[in-house]
């Protein structure tokens, strides 16, 4: 048979030979139809830990091309004056960039109508009978996100870093960012006796198709669960985490993994997964990642429910909540690292958050 | 390809074989006559039948249909009785174990009650099957290796579904029944754990596991290979050294040194293959009861080395002063 096969004759096979010359292209096509899942090697391999210890990260040149592509930063606007008359002076109903300048102020809402609104215009968020207005929801939802901006930009470093956030980071050029999420009751099973899911066994994007628990953001980045499971002593000492607790962790890292880009040992030494004094650097920027998703999530998002229409909130009447696809969108620094917030000192000013709940502030002192 | 005996190439025909008439009066007969199969002869007997079931067979397959039900129709309602669907989801389907804040104790049926009763079945099932492993043996005159390997893989089956959730006080512990699921459930176990590769009874076992391939590889690689000869007529190669043995055995003196003999080398794959799942067994039962993170004990005993980290160490952020939650 390999004989004929390699020959390339076309003949058949002999009589009661087994499979036979249609069985072998079925085979073949078989064989290549389990491949329909991989990605075409070479993948582009760089080693970032000690020898031998699988510290690495695997990226696919073709796919990370896209990536590249899709996270092209936009144009900044020229500069405008800092000096003149304040916006408050200048126009109505001011309640968050007032700090600017006339010039300022313009220049920032000519900016966000590029970043959120392209197509809707001015009018998308405001009445245009009477600027000032604050009749239409969505002026209401920029302002809050606009005191968020400012939040992350001046209280999450430890985070954001210097590069900061703009809109555009997490919007792109639509009025709802691409990547966002709700709460996810899951698909409806029998009303019975049986059939509970326990939130998982389907499956589901979010976890890359695999059967772990499909909404691990709920519990995780709007409530404030503990995320940590493995335990820091040799020997049992009182931890009473659960191997189904820990499916609900390995969930969320997959979010992580997937929104990032990027392997599990990116952020940590597989060889123990819990092991801080191994993990890379970019754990503890992650670390911090958690807890500025909780406060927007908690302080902004949350905060806007009674805003926003139904048409905008999901299933469970709650609203569009960020997690880290909201900016990363596939790669591990938002934007490629490119920093757009440097351009726009007006989305840099101080928090004006003071209702915001002290243990939220993180730490003064980072790390890194 | 003639002489690689790679796949059977011959058939024996006749009536089937009834096999020894049983002995005494028995309510459970002997079920069906027999008959051939072209496509099982290429692998094996071309033979099916007849079986003895007998009450312990009977019981095993009934308790077994009882909790295969179970979970299929639980998986079936998990997508709201739409056949499309469970077909489509079935690899991701599963029956969970309660959660643990039931403990030991017995939960709602929809809360992991239908896990329990599958679970009770399933086992009930299997240790009948195993009671009829025995009790054919001794039947046929035969010693007791084939329940003996079959009691080793039951060990692992309780140790992960009865004895560890026992050990732990929760039935949450256990293992859910589900093709993804229970996957998930292995990885999650060693991420809770602290990496169970340090625990060195899962190394042995991971020795075991593919010591037995590899043992099971080289046996049945000898014997084709000697096949010509007639080595496969193992019994009789054993009584009256022939030209397969001798030649079977030099082979392996003459590229390694040492050969197991016709008879000994089924011992060998015999103990590799019941060590597997006992020191497997014994691994599970260890960790959460006696060991919670098998990295740090493979540190504190000296079993995991230490490896230099090319970037700024780093200390937990949540340990320090003023740490956000």
């Amino acid at each position: 048979m390999f004989r004929d096969l390699v020959a390339g004759k076309t003949g058949r096979s002999a009589p009661g030979r087994w499979p036979g010359r249609a069985g072998q292209i079925l085979a073949l096509i078989g064989s290549l139809t389990l491949l329909a899942a991989c990605e075409r090697p070479p993948v582009h391999y760089s080693q970032g830990g000690f020898r031998g210890t699988a510290m690495a990260d695997v990226q696919n040149p073709r796919t990370f091309q896209a990536k590249v592509d899709a996270n092209q930063v936009p144009e900044p606007s020229p500069p405008a004056d800092p000096s003149g008359p304040r916006a408050t002076e200048v126009y109505k109903n001011v309640q968050v960039l007032g700090d600017l300048s006339a010039g300022q102020f313009t220049r920032v809402m000519v900016a966000i109508t590029s970043w959120v609104a392209p197509q809707q215009g001015c009018v998308y968020c405001h009445n245009p009978a009477n600027f000032a207005d604050d009749s239409l929801y969505t002026k209401k939802v920029a302002r809050r996100m606009l005191q968020m901006t400012r939040r992350i930009n001046s209280d999450w470093q430890p985070h954001v870093q210097k590069v900061g956030v703009t809109c555009y980071t997490c919007h792109r050029g639509n009025a709802v960012p691409a990547q966002i999420w709700f709460k996810d009751p899951g698909p409806r099973t029998a009303q019975g006796l049986a059939g509970n899911k326990f939130g998982q066994n389907m499956p589901s994007k979010v976890v890359g198709l695999s059967s772990l628990p499909f909404d691990p953001f709920t519990n995780y980045l709007d409530q404030h669960e503990e995320i940590r499971m493995a335990s820091t002593t040799a020997l049992p000492s009182g931890n009473h985490q659960s191997i189904k607790q820990t499916e609900w962790t390995y969930a969320l890292m997959m979010h992580f993994s997937k929104s990032l880009g990027v392997n599990c040992t990116y952020c940590h030494n597989s060889r123990a997964f819990s092991n801080w004094a191994q993990s890379p650097p970019q754990r503890v920027t992650a670390w911090y990642g958690i807890r500025m998703v909780r406060d927007i999530n908690n302080v902004y998002m949350n905060s806007l429910v009674d805003v926003f229409p139904a048409y905008r909130k999901g299933v469970t009447g709650d609203v569009a909540k960020t997690y880290c696809a909201t900016c990363h969108q596939g790669v591990y620094k938002p934007l490629l690292g490119v920093s757009m917030a440097k351009d726009y000192p007006e989305l840099q000013g101080p928090s004006p958050e003071a209702e915001a709940p002290a243990a939220a502030k993180p730490a003064s002192v980072a790390t890194n | 390809m003639e002489y690689q005996n790679i796949f059977t190439r011959t058939q024996v025909r006749s009536h089937p074989h009834d096999g020894v008439p049983m002995r005494g009066s028995h309510l459970f007969e002997r079920i069906g006559p027999g008959f051939f199969n072209y496509w099982a002869g290429k692998i094996g007997n071309a033979q099916f039948g007849p079986i003895y079931l007998g009450p312990l067979g009977l019981a095993s397959v009934v308790c077994f249909l009882i909790a295969f039900e179970i979970m299929g129709l639980n998986m079936w309602a998990s997508v709201n009785w739409d056949p499309v669907q469970f077909v489509r989801q079935l690899p991701w389907l599963a029956l969970d174990p309660p959660s643990p804040a039931y403990g030991l104790h017995i939960p709602p049926l929809n809360e992991g009650g239908w896990w329990l009763i599958a679970g009770f079945f399933l086992t009930v099932s299997i240790l009948l099957w195993w009671v009829r492993t025995y009790r054919r043996a001794v039947a046929l005159g035969m010693g007791l290796h084939v329940s003996g390997a079959f009691a080793a893989a039951i060990w692992l089956y309780l140790v992960l579904g009865f004895f560890r959730p026992l050990a732990m006080g929760s039935w949450g512990e256990a293992v859910p029944f589900g093709f993804f699921p229970h996957l998930d459930w292995t990885a999650a176990f060693s991420l809770r754990y602290g990496n169970l590769f340090y625990n060195p009874f899962h190394m042995l076992s991971i020795v075991f596991l593919y010591g037995s391939a590899l043992l099971f590889a080289m046996h049945g690689a000898t014997i084709l290979a000697v096949g010509r000869y007639g080595g496969e007529r193992e019994i009789e190669q054993i009584t009256d050294r022939g030209t397969a043995s001798e030649r079977a055995a030099l082979f392996w003196r003459w590229t390694m040194g040492f050969n197991a003999t016709m008879e000994s080398v089924h011992r060998w794959a015999w103990w590799f293959a019941i060590l597997c799942p006992i020191t497997g067994g014994i691994g599970i039962l260890l960790t959460g009861t006696a060991v919670d993170n098998w990295y740090l004990w493979a540190v504190k005993h000296h079993v995991a080395p230490s490896y230099p980290t090319p970037w700024p160490t780093v200390v937990d952020p949540a340990t320090l002063p003023g740490a956000p939650q």
